[in-house]
């Protein structure tokens, strides 16, 4: 099992904290994992995108160039990724930043509103987390049930009601999809 | 016969590869003079330039390192901080201490590392013959600067104590001279403050002494006395001496 | 268990865990995690950090605290490391062992922040003024970022060698799950060396850390007493050998390249190509004499290195001829995908390309 991830969108929309949730999650499963963040001069604002490998095998590169997922949080990022996505792989789109439309039969588009998922469920930061609950379902690659443990691990000053909100969030991604 | 006076015991038995009429061997013996008096000789970390003073880590009875030109102060941080219980002594001529180390000079100030500084100023570079240092006074001769230092194309002389008086970090600086008895004298008492604010752990303290320098100050051999004269007519008009600092 | 952790940071942890008290540093990105880290880190097991006002000042903060024997540590990104090599030859030179890391970016000059693999020459052959060597390991992932300091330093402290971790901005930047297996060394535990600057109230004779010797002849005897320990310090050499038993060609790379190059001998053995491995763990010693003894089964050598192509120099002269040298090399910190690399096995294997150099 190999899975190369790309998550990319607007710095502040936990772009890069849902890498490394994901790797540590991958880790939780005794995968062996890379997060690797595409680190940038500007500091604040720009695109934020980070590569995570989730594999049975020992990790190669830790740079995914053609990933088998892609995460797109905002416009910029779908005009990135889009394209790069491997032949067979799966689009992940927040359908509340993102208009466009993917023309690619080659590849699966899975559209998720991110932004009014998580406003629903009261907090508008989680949305990172709903994509990650996606992520799970479709592709199998990290449990849900590794996710959610893997919450309070990465973000160590989260409050107790924050990380079950957070841990909502994933199961709810992970329901939307059929 | 009653014995008057002896070498220090921070002072090892050998020769010094001084010039006749340099200041460096006074300024030697009474930094060693102080580390008997306040017995702190084997609990002292020497530290070495590069110019004329690059061999005294074979001169002091003591622990020494020789570094990089300019960077005792950096040198002697990383000693100080590694073990605190040492007394730490970076000895410094203008043109490492001024120029090219001008940066460890002052930042190493405003930390307010607990260190010792003896600044040897003496308005020339001695060791590689004579060149424009950055205390060079305006008019003074050197090898790159043969009509004498032009501001035009030369700039102007850096007061150390007055520039390191401003930074708040800077405990104690004092310019003294040893060109005559009087000098020497107080800067005995200097050099023995800027140990003892070490030991008491008040902060980083410098001495600038203003030295001779006959060899390249182009004094004739047969009339030392030039030398101490340049100092008394011409150096302290530049670089007055005086407490510039002094923080208990 | 394992723990998720950066390459950088797990430098530092890899460290202290091996006994380091003392670090200096300035911020320069890809490595801004280490001297971060370190700032807290090291009051919490009672050391010290200092943020220096340059890397000039930094590495001879560390010569001075390196010399009281206490196991002192730098770090930098290339044009900083090229800023500390005066420093750096002053402790070759006055024989004080200490750990420098090179997260390596993409040079020359400011360059940029990715990582890369240009600095090889820099590292292994001195990098500063006059005769010297360091001791230099290459990482190939975060396992080994925590892994090495512990060997490093007692290398650099057995044979009084300064050591270097050359990682890149890749290694130092992303993040692998790990375990901590290294021993915890608590610095109380071990021997003052006979060298060390410090309080002597034991009336020993005076102890001098100094890298000159004015006097006719005496510098010389001072290098040659070191080049005996170089000598010594040849047999500490490590590498890493994949699948190079029936290899008719074999891929030599260290740090990421050795990574990206792995996945190319995968892809070769897929389709039927006997490709290998050699990856040098360690480039400073280099291991020129296994790589010449596998020279005389296998016929075929390709570099494969993130720089216009250095380390493949050091590959030539230990094959000295017996076998074709090829390169692949990618300049600039631009990362070299596996399909690349897969093509240039093909050109060399299939279409018996002779000497074949690409910088892509």
């Amino acid at each position: 099992m190999y899975l190369g991830a790309r998550l990319s969108g607007f710095g502040g929309q936990g772009v890069v904290s849902a890498g490394v949730l994901l790797a540590y999650a991958g880790m939780l499963d005794n995968k062996n994992v890379s997060f690797f963040p595409a680190y940038g001069a500007e500091m604040r604002g720009g695109t934020a995108n980070c590569s995570v490998v989730v594999s049975d095998e020992q990790v190669a590169s830790p740079v995914v160039t053609a990933p088998d997922v892609a995460i797109v949080f905002n416009e910029p990022s779908f005009a990135k990724f889009e394209p790069l996505v491997k032949k067979g792989g799966v689009l992940i789109i927040n359908t509340s930043l993102v208009n466009s439309k993917s023309t690619r039969k080659d590849i699966k588009i899975i559209e998720v509103p991110l932004n009014q998922m998580a406003d629903k469920l009261g907090n508008s930061k989680v949305l990172n987390m709903i994509a990650l609950g996606a992520l799970s379902k479709v592709t199998n690659a990290v449990s849900k049930e590794s996710l959610s443990e893997a919450i309070p691990k990465v973000y160590k000053k989260l409050k107790p009601e924050l990380i079950e909100l957070n841990r909502k969030a994933v199961l709810e991604g992970y329901n939307y999809i059929n | 016969m009653q014995l008057l006076n002896e070498r220090p015991k921070s002072l090892l038995d050998v020769s010094m590869h001084y010039c006749p009429g340099c200041g460096h061997g006074i300024v030697h013996r009474l930094v060693a003079e102080v580390m008997d008096e306040l017995n702190i000789r084997e609990k002292t970390i020497f530290v070495a330039p590069v110019g004329c003073a690059v061999f005294a880590d074979t001169y002091f009875n003591c622990d020494a390192i020789q570094g990089p030109h300019g960077r005792g102060p950096a040198i002697a941080t990383g000693i100080k901080r590694a073990k605190p219980d040492s007394i730490v002594v970076s000895y410094q001529g203008d043109g490492d201490l001024a120029s090219i180390g001008m940066a460890e000079t002052v930042h190493s100030a405003a930390r307010n590392e607990n260190i010792t500084i003896i600044f040897i100023n003496n308005a020339i570079y001695g060791m590689t013959g004579g060149q424009m240092a950055p205390t060079t006074l305006i008019g003074q001769k050197a090898t790159t600067c043969i009509y004498g230092r032009d501001p035009k194309v030369n700039g102007y002389p850096i007061r150390i104590c007055e520039l390191l008086s401003s930074l708040e970090g800077t405990r104690y600086a004092e310019r003294t001279t040893v060109h005559n008895v009087a000098g020497v004298v107080k800067t005995k008492n200097a050099i023995k403050k800027a140990f003892q604010n070490q030991v008491n752990g008040i902060g980083f303290s410098i001495v600038e002494v203003l030295s001779m320098c006959p060899t390249n100050w182009g004094v004739r051999a047969d009339n030392p006395s030039e030398a101490t004269k340049y100092i008394n007519d011409q150096m302290v008009k530049i670089f007055p001496p005086g407490v510039y600092k002094d923080v208990k | 268990m394992k723990v998720l952790m950066k390459g950088n940071e797990a430098l530092c942890e890899g460290a202290i865990r091996a006994g380091c008290r003392f670090f200096a540093g300035y911020p320069i990105t890809p490595q801004n995690e280490v001297p971060e880290y370190m700032s807290w880190r090291l009051p919490e097991v009672g050391g010290h950090f200092v943020q220096a006002e340059s890397e000039v000042a930094a590495i001879n903060m560390i010569f001075g605290a390196a010399s009281t024997g206490v196991r002192s540590m730098g770090s930098s990104s290339s044009p900083g490391i090229s800023l500390k090599q005066e420093g750096i030859s002053y402790c070759a030179g006055a024989d004080i062992p200490f750990l420098i890391a090179n997260v390596m970016r993409g040079g020359p000059g400011l360059g940029n922040i990715a990582g890369a693999q240009g600095d090889y020459f820099q590292s292994t052959r001195g990098g500063g003024h006059g005769d010297y060597k360091l001791f230099v390991m290459a990482p190939q992932g975060v396992q080994d970022m925590i892994d090495f300091p512990t060997h490093c330093y007692e290398i650099a402290y057995k044979y009084r060698v300064p050591a270097m971790i050359l990682a890149d901005g890749i290694i130092g930047q992303m993040m692998e799950s790990i375990e901590m297996k290294t021993p915890e060394i608590d610095p109380k535990n071990l021997k003052e060396p006979d060298w060390a600057l410090g309080i002597n109230n034991t009336g020993r004779p005076k102890r001098r850390v100094t890298s000159y010797d004015l006097r006719e002849g005496m510098l010389e005897k001072m290098v040659l007493e070191r080049v005996k320990r170089y000598r010594e310090l040849e047999k500490e050499v490590l590498w890493e050998e994949k699948m190079t038993e029936d290899a008719e060609i074999i891929l030599v790379a260290y740090g990421t390249s050795a990574r990206v190059s792995a996945t190319a001998v995968k892809m070769a053995r897929e389709k039927g190509i006997k490709a290998g491995l050699f990856r040098p763990i360690t480039l400073s010693p280099f291991p020129k004499k296994r790589l010449f003894e596998l020279a005389s089964k296998t016929k075929d050598f390709m570099a494969v290195e993130m720089s216009l192509g250095q380390m493949v120099e050091d590959l030539r002269l230990s094959i000295n001829g017996k076998a074709n040298v090829h390169l692949h090399a990618k300049p600039g910190g631009s990362l070299i995908a596996p399909e690349e690399v897969f093509d240039s096995i093909i050109k060399v294997t299939k279409e018996g390309v002779k000497d074949y150099a690409t910088i892509k």
